[in-house]
């Protein structure tokens, strides 16, 4: 063992993978199908996880400098766990309802986890792309997972087919640049790209390696298997879909772009403003037109990706503080929604109309409260917390000079209020259409704490707002 | 003036408590109804009388903040409150017009009782805190925070039209707010703060001026509001329930005018002083054409919506013409406004509540079945129209003063929107009021009932005093506004003089 390879720093990672093939073990050996204690030992071991990544501190590289645990890893890391986390405890009532529930769920979604890890820590185009494939691969089988649906297996179809093509050109940009750099590793890729002698060749693999980052965070142009993917899948996939892999993508795009890239910082820009006001663009057009929540909950995370875009945009520390803030806020927003679509049951069946949910403020005053404050953060009014988590982007946006892209931005954004102001609508100023069945504790907990947070956030919304500061510095 | 305990935050936040208190009643019968409203009507009357000991309390003689409470809460924004000269006024308008809000929706509201109150006591906590922050983000997290229950109020227990008319408010009012939060984000890398005392006395560069003057432009004439960005109002004040409609027209609309006298013309001199004449122009326009617009109207409610924007903009014209006289005479507009227009949709809402129609058509000869409610109506279309003697007269007549100094035109032309003030007002009360009752549906009507006489009282009374006494008023702002114009003058002065120096 060389005396460098210090194994510690990557203890979650190991943690993960071990653990989800032991579960493995388990799930196989086991006379009957135990699939949700396996479940809830996969939450335990995604708890465990998140407390190694809590005790880590400073910077440290490992594998001859490929992996990275920095403070920014250790959040983004912290941020994946809890979603993967909650995911899978609000899926348990949807499989023991439903049915189908499989040991190989959770410990996909643990090997999916693992991935994310590895790409938040990826250091080097090889660790990335070997992070990133070890997530899809599993992301794929998932989307798929409810085998009698066929809307289920479309989804997985549809995700790894163009999933396959995006990570192509992921490859054929990472290919690039390793040609025309001579290096993989971030730090000597920076050190070899030089503002003045930017090569073309370098120019076409960032373009390619950003084809492959903006199909993973689905953003426009390479959305369009995000509203197919979200509806077909089963509503708790749906729900990790839009918190985790979102994340872990977005952390990988940030880190690539700021620690690999900051020479050409111009260069990039140009594609994230693009990526960004498309993505808010149609975040917000294409959503108003949607009847099914899940539909739409997919249109909406296109748009808040491109929010989010906005500070990757400015290229600053303060903009990826915004990146990392916004994405913290918009996790909490995610998951609670989601808690609240998987409550949409009636008579045994779930329900995805929007319309379904019509006068919910009087059949289910909780639920309906809980959710419109969530929609009113998503949209970004104030005092609730999806108001900071724009007010830091477009904060940084200002500051880098992006004047165009932030009136821009602001003036989707009203756009985008539109359709959430719509489900207000629904819930509060229709009559009631029948009451749903009652909510699972799970997802009422879920619910209510994401909805309080969003609500108190601003009481003191200092702590997270330091946390990401100090998150972003560790990557200049 | 200090407090062992602080007195402005209590004020703001007093209201949500009773919200929470509101929100921990069980049950959905009567009973629980009535816990709700009484709630929320001791709620409002203490947070009255707490601003009542502000009023007391308050130093008249300086343009300093008072009250201020000063506390860390994200990084350099702090969490700052204060009030002076020009904001304590709005702040007891508030907390007096929403005791007579809840008692208005006593019996006017039969749905979802507990939920009404609840956004009106929030509303109340975040109006209050536009008036007291002093600090721009935490304006704007109050000043877009009111966004909700209002959007709330008027799509839950509004008319027939009411969610065209939630969504337009909604839509309008937040996409004006999001580019003055880009100004304010812009001031913040710019001057290094957003604590409003500060930027005071902050000296932006000309050519930033005018982009920053525009933006908070953007925000405060949809909010006014200013024409031609004023169609969510009438249409807001239609659907809206009575309440609804007085909060709008009481307080909502005042603070575009006092955006404009908190951050547009002390922030951004030069720019004010350079697009005062567009403000004027769009001033003359709403006044005139709006009060044209209001003589055509059938329903009672968008008349006096249309009016609330001629009104308006006598409070530009006074504020921009940057004259004391002016200055203060649209602060005393928008107070008096800000009751006259309050007691006139409570007006309406009286006799909406026995009838279910606000056509004008449907009424007349009022006066026969009605007297009491005939008198308050009258003296509220007189205040409305300007009459000498009530408050309404006061303000205009500064304002138009203020106007004359500066420009004879503007004075000239926006006077003729009085002459159409009486016009549509009075004949509004003609046809409500006078002629012969012969509707049917008529023969029967009551008069005010004691709840609404109470309601009224106040409200006639304080139209009338501030008719003939508006010294409280003037002098609770008048050194304010000295500073301000000081202020003002003194940074014109100081780019004349760089612009001179940069002479050969």
């Amino acid at each position: 063992m060389p005396a460098d390879l210090n194994l510690e720093a990557a203890s979650p990672e190991l943690t993960l993978a071990i653990g989800a093939m032991a579960l493995l073990m388990l799930g196989v050996f086991m006379k009957r199908e135990r699939g949700e204690l396996i479940l809830w030992l996969s939450v335990l071991l995604l708890a465990f996880a998140g407390v190694l990544v809590a005790q880590g501190s400073g910077t440290v590289t490992l594998f001859n400098g490929s992996f990275i645990v920095d403070a920014y890893a250790r959040m983004m890391k912290l941020l994946v766990l809890a979603g993967a986390g909650i995911a899978l405890v609000m899926s348990v009532e949807y499989w023991r309802d439903r049915g189908g529930l499989k040991f190989e769920f959770p410990i996909l979604v643990l090997f999916a986890t693992t991935g994310m890890l590895m790409m938040i820590s990826a250091n080097d185009l090889i660790a990335l792309y070997v992070g990133l494939e070890l997530q899809s691969l599993a992301l794929y089988v998932v989307a798929a997972f409810r085998r009698d649906s066929a809307r289920s297996a479309e989804a997985g179809l549809k995700y790894f087919v163009l999933g396959a093509l995006a990570s192509g050109m992921l490859l054929y940009g990472a290919s690039l640049i390793y040609g025309f750099t001579g290096t993989t590793e971030f730090v000597k890729i920076a050190a070899a790209v030089q503002p003045s002698g930017v090569s073309l060749g370098l120019i076409f693999g960032l373009v390619f390696l950003m084809a492959g980052f903006a199909f993973k965070i689905s953003a426009v142009p390479f959305h369009m298997w995000t509203p197919d993917v979200y509806e077909g899948a089963p509503t708790p996939v749906t729900a990790f879909f839009a918190a985790a892999p979102k994340l872990a993508a977005m952390a990988l795009t940030v880190r690539v772009l700021i620690a690999a890239f900051p020479a050409v910082t111009i260069e990039w820009q140009q594609i994230v403003v693009f990526l960004s006001i498309a993505s808010m663009g149609l975040g917000a057009f294409a959503a108003i037109g949607q009847t099914n929540i899940k539909r739409l909950m997919a249109y909406s995370s296109i748009g808040h990706m491109g929010f989010a875009l906005v500070g990757l945009a400015a290229g600053t520390p303060e903009g990826v503080q915004g990146v990392i803030v916004y994405l913290a806020i918009y996790l909490v927003m995610t998951l609670g929604t989601f808690a609240c679509i998987l409550a949409m049951r009636r008579n045994g069946r779930m329900v995805e109309d929007i319309d379904q949910l019509s006068g919910l403020s009087s059949t289910n005053p909780f639920m309906a409260l809980m959710l419109a404050l969530l929609l009113f953060s998503l949209a970004g009014i104030p005092p609730l917390a999806g108001f900071f988590a724009k007010f830091y982007v477009f904060l940084a946006a200002i500051h880098a000079g992006l004047y165009a892209l932030a009136v821009i931005g602001v003036l989707l954004s009203v756009v985008g209020a539109y359709y959430y102001l719509r489900i207000v609508k629904i819930m509060y100023f229709d009559a009631p259409a029948e009451r749903f069945e009652p909510m699972y504790p799970s997802l009422a907990a879920v619910l209510a704490v994401s909805g309080l947070f969003i609500l108190l956030y601003f009481v003191n919304p200092a702590p997270l707002v330091a946390f990401a500061g100090v998150a972003a510095k560790s990557l200049f | 003036m200090s407090y062992s305990w602080p007195i402005l935050s209590t004020v703001t936040f007093l209201p949500l408590l009773g919200a929470l208190l509101i929100l921990l009643l069980r049950g959905n019968d009567e009973s629980a109804f009535r816990n709700a409203r009484y709630i929320a009507l001791w709620t409002t009357l203490l947070t009255f009388a707490l601003s009542l000991i502000i009023w007391r309390d308050f130093d008249p003689t300086t343009a300093q903040f008072q009250f201020v409470e000063l506390r860390p809460w994200l990084g350099p924004i702090s969490f700052h409150m204060g009030v002076d000269g020009i904001s304590m006024p709005f702040v007891l308008l508030t907390t007096f017009l929403m005791p007579l809000c809840i008692l208005a929706s006593w019996t006017a509201i039969e749905t979802r009782v507990k939920e009404y109150m609840i956004a009106f006591l929030v509303l109340e906590t975040l109006m209050i805190g536009v008036f007291t922050s002093l600090d721009l983000v935490l304006f704007y997290l109050f000043f877009e925070g009111g966004l909700i229950p209002m959007f709330l109020i008027i799509g839950i227990w509004g008319g027939a039209r009411r969610v065209y008319a939630s969504f337009k408010f909604f839509l309008y009012t937040l996409a004006g707010s999001l580019l003055m939060l880009l100004a304010i984000m812009a001031i913040y890398w710019q001057a290094g703060t957003t604590d409003i005392p500060t930027l005071l006395t902050y000296d932006f560069p000309a050519h930033m001026q005018t982009w920053l003057w525009f933006a908070f432009l953007a925000s405060f004439a949809v909010k006014l509001p200013m024409w031609p960005v004023h169609t969510w109002l009438p249409d807001a004040h239609v659907e809206a329930p009575t309440a609804g409609s007085v909060i709008l027209a009481g307080i909502l609309l005042k603070m575009g005018g006092y955006g404009f006298l908190r951050f547009s013309i002390p922030m951004f001199p030069l720019a004010s002083a350079e697009f005062a004449p567009l403000i004027f122009a769009l001033s003359v326009v709403a006044i005139i054409y709006t009060s044209l617009v209001a003589l055509a109207q059938e329903d009672m409610k968008k008349l006096i919506a249309y009016s609330s924007v001629a009104h308006m903009g006598f409070v530009t014209i006074g504020v921009f013409t940057l004259t004391m006289q002016g200055l203060q005479g649209g602060i005393f507009q928008m107070l008096s406004h800000g009751i006259v227009s309050a007691a006139l949709f409570l007006c309406v809402g009286v006799i909406y509540d026995r009838m279910h129609t606000r056509e004008i058509a449907a009424f007349g000869g009022l006066v026969a079945r009605m007297p009491l409610y005939a008198f308050c109506f009258m003296v509220f279309t007189l205040a409305n129209v300007g009459l000498p003697g009530t408050s309404g007269f006061v303000g205009e007549f500064l304002a138009l003063t203020g106007a004359f100094r500066v420009n004879t035109w503007v004075a000239f032309l926006a006077t003729t929107g009085i002459i159409l003030s009486a016009a549509y007002a009075l004949w509004l009360y003609r046809r409500v009021i006078f002629g012969v009752l012969e509707k049917p549906g008529l023969r029967l009507i009551k008069d005010l009932t004691w709840r609404e006489a109470v309601v009224m009282t106040p409200l006639v009374l304080l139209t009338i005093l501030f008719g003939f006494y508006p010294a409280p008023l003037l002098d609770a702002s008048s050194a304010s506004v000295e500073a301000l114009i000081r202020n003002y003058e003194a940074s014109l002065a100081a780019a004349e003089q760089a612009r001179f120096a940069l002479l050969p």
